[in-house]
């Protein structure tokens, strides 16, 4: 769903572009938190156990499903480190971010 | 052996929070947002007052959130969804939810008049309060959810907060409402099913919903969960569900429960509490985990 939304920020010129009420017009997607992170998750996938544990607690809908296996979105990724601590099988490492 | 298992998901995939909101790394009430809203589904109408969310969803003109929301000012969370609902009714729009959400701040203190109004109408709104303990979006002051011994930066250290946290169940219950449930977000499927099983009730439906806060608690942002957790296993914020102000469940009955210290020394704001005062509190939770089993009929 999150898809097929824009990921623009959405910027007025003059006060006659404004909406007449207050009413949103766009996803805050144009914010990329990914930024935000010192330490990034990083999921070993051999020993996933697919349990969907870090994306249900995911404060960031920043894991996505694909085709049954969970794959952060590195886009959005705050590094809060929910998902590492929570993982059962502790396959999930944070490592420091590179910059 | 991995390879082969399937993924089962316990609860819907349905996403109505895109990420690029504006919530602290490992916010608990962020994460309650999304499971409620997988709960409710995409015909839901929000009313936010001034709290942690109205912040969050991002500023005018984006929002991070797939449903109509209206912000409104801090008090009227409770009233403002009832004139939600009046103009979704006179419109002849029967199956939209009109969802409340507002902190513990706009629920104890400053909305409890407009809740209290709306819950004596029987309103047919779901009210729900994310409960982190303070007004943590102006900057950690002290509200009537705060519990006994915490730091704020309206209680110092010197002057912790010496008065016991609102019993804001005990308040709704007596208004007699339908339906009332606490839920926490280290338990998902359980906090989906109360508001899937909310929606279908008729009525002012009240949900307290346990957000631990890192930036405010003075937590590690990892432990958001594991604090959620524990507050259910020591009996600081049991499970339970009240119908019609009177038939008690307790969900999650805790067969042995761990002490309220494990629970206390991960967070910063109990810090400087002795030993003397943790055992106080730990009475405090004993008296209040016995009410509720005697109110549940265990």
């Amino acid at each position: 769903m999150s898809k097929k939304k824009e990921a623009k920020k959405i910027v007025f010129e003059s006060e006659k572009e404004m909406p007449a009420v207050p009413m949103s017009l766009g996803s805050m997607l144009y914010n990329k938190t990914g930024a935000w992170r010192n330490i990034k998750p990083v999921i070993d996938l051999d020993r996933c156990i697919k349990c969907g544990i870090c994306w249900k607690f995911c404060p960031d809908a920043s894991i996505d499903i694909v085709d049954e296996w969970p794959q952060i979105n590195y886009v959005y990724c705050k590094g809060c480190g929910l998902c590492a601590e929570e993982c059962p099988q502790k396959c999930i490492a944070m490592v420091e971010e590179e910059k | 052996m991995s390879k082969e298992r399937k993924m089962t998901l316990t609860i819907p995939r349905e996403e109505l929070m895109s990420p690029g909101h504006l919530a602290c790394q490992g916010c608990g009430a962020s994460l309650a947002m999304r499971l409620a809203l997988k709960g409710l589904g995409q015909r839901t109408i929000v009313c936010i007052p001034a709290c942690c969310w109205a912040v969050i969803d991002g500023p005018f003109p984006h929002s991070s959130l797939d449903i109509p929301i209206y912000h409104c000012a801090f008090e009227t969370a409770a009233s403002s969804a009832s004139g939600v609902r009046a103009g979704l009714d006179m419109v002849g729009d029967t199956e939209t939810t009109v969802l409340a959400w507002a902190g513990d701040g706009g629920t104890f203190d400053i909305g409890l008049q407009a809740l209290s109004g709306a819950a004596e109408r029987n309103d047919d709104i779901i009210y729900t309060c994310y409960d982190n303990e303070a007004y943590m979006n102006t900057g950690i002051q002290r509200s009537s959810a705060t519990p006994v011994g915490a730091w704020t930066t309206t209680t110092p250290v010197k002057h912790y907060k010496k008065e016991r946290k609102k019993d804001i169940i005990g308040i709704m219950a007596a208004h007699g409402i339908p339906y009332i449930a606490t839920a926490s977000v280290a338990y998902p499927e359980d906090m989906v099913k109360k508001f899937k099983r909310a929606r279908e009730i008729k009525g002012t439906r009240f949900i307290h919903v346990f957000a631990p806060c890192p930036a405010g608690w003075k937590s590690r942002p990892e432990d958001t969960i594991k604090l959620a957790r524990l507050a259910v296993q020591t009996g600081y914020f049991p499970l339970y569900e009240i119908e019609d102000g009177e038939k008690w469940t307790l969900n999650l009955k805790v067969k042995e429960r761990k002490p309220i210290a494990e629970y206390l020394k991960l967070q910063g704001r109990f810090r400087h509490l002795k030993e003397d005062e943790i055992a106080m509190i730990q009475q405090e939770v004993d008296a209040r985990w016995a009410k509720i089993l005697k109110n549940c009929g265990l």
